[in-house]
């Protein structure tokens, strides 16, 4: 008899980001309940623990920057509730940060499955870092996906949603190491003529037809 | 934010919540009004509509009579 393969799955950029209804320490929340905003969601291992207690701080750090990009934050872990606040206040406590975010208590893992949060070559348990950056018509957009060793970089989440925003406004992509200010990539041209026409357009910086740079006004 | 304690009081939030739809409103006027988030309002909301405390109108919401006499 042929072992059963259990598939984990991931979700899609591009794709609506899985619906669910959620225990937090903020109370029952709904993916439903972001849509109009932006939404981080971020899982983390286990409370009480020194990489994710940084992260906590940052994450903390950085809200009221989301929150003029129009953004929420919500992290995850599978821990109790009560653990979630006990963790929290200590936080409070010895490191002098309020956490102002929802943390969602997912003990069954429903939303770490969904999610594809748990990498079992890391841990059977615990989820790994893993972010969610979904748009405001609940559009999952970016992840990013962190090992258990390895806190993450609050500029770059913060960096991102920037860049995803600005790309929607203004229908351009954005350069490795991309930064607000910086200039910005003329979609390539898809057709002969409009290659031909790009090459000769003053408003772009073009190193070829299908390599062009500008900037926003 | 959480409405109703689980000794079936009602939070500081919820009662907030409630005096301020004495007449309808949306959840986006409640959040400016009350300097929340919208998907806290959305979700206080939900639960008030649940505890029969709060009706839906169209797209705005109003307290009930259950929801007045618990003020």
């Amino acid at each position: 008899m042929p072992e059963a393969t259990e598939i984990h799955s991931l979700p899609r950029l591009g794709s609506p980001a899985p619906q669910f209804e959620a225990v937090t320490t903020q109370g029952t929340l709904k993916l439903e309940d972001f849509r109009g905003t932006w939404l981080v969601m971020f899982s983390h291992p286990a409370d009480f623990t020194p990489v994710c207690t940084t992260e906590f701080v940052g994450f903390a750090q950085i809200h009221s920057k989301l929150r003029e990009l129009n953004c929420e934050l919500m992290g995850l872990s599978i821990d109790s509730v009560y653990s979630h606040i006990a963790w929290i206040r200590n936080i409070e406590e010895k490191l002098n940060q309020k956490i102002t975010f929802p943390v969602i208590a997912d003990l069954d893992r429903k939303v770490a499955s969904l999610y594809g949060m748990i990498m079992p070559g890391e841990s059977k348990t615990e989820t790994s870092r893993c972010v969610f950056i979904i748009d405001d018509k609940q559009v999952l957009r970016a992840m990013i996906y962190y090992p258990l060793t390895t806190g993450r970089n609050m500029d770059e989440i913060l960096r991102v949603i920037q860049a995803l925003q600005t790309s929607d406004k203004h229908g351009v992509a954005t350069p490795a190491n991309w930064r607000p200010g910086d200039k910005v990539i003329v979609p390539p041209a898809n057709t002969q003529e409009l290659a031909e026409q790009r090459t000769k357009d003053a408003a772009v910086e073009c190193k070829d037809w299908y390599f062009c740079m500008k900037e926003l006004k | 934010m959480p409405c109703v304690n689980p000794d079936g009081t009602l939070t500081d939030s919820a009662r907030a919540l409630l005096r301020l739809l004495g007449n309808p409103a949306a959840p986006e006027e409640i959040a400016r009004r009350l300097d929340r988030p919208l998907f806290s309002v959305r979700a206080s909301l939900r639960e008030l509509v649940g505890a029969d405390l709060v009706r839906a109108e169209g797209g705005e919401f109003v307290v009930t009579e259950r929801g007045q006499s618990r003020l």
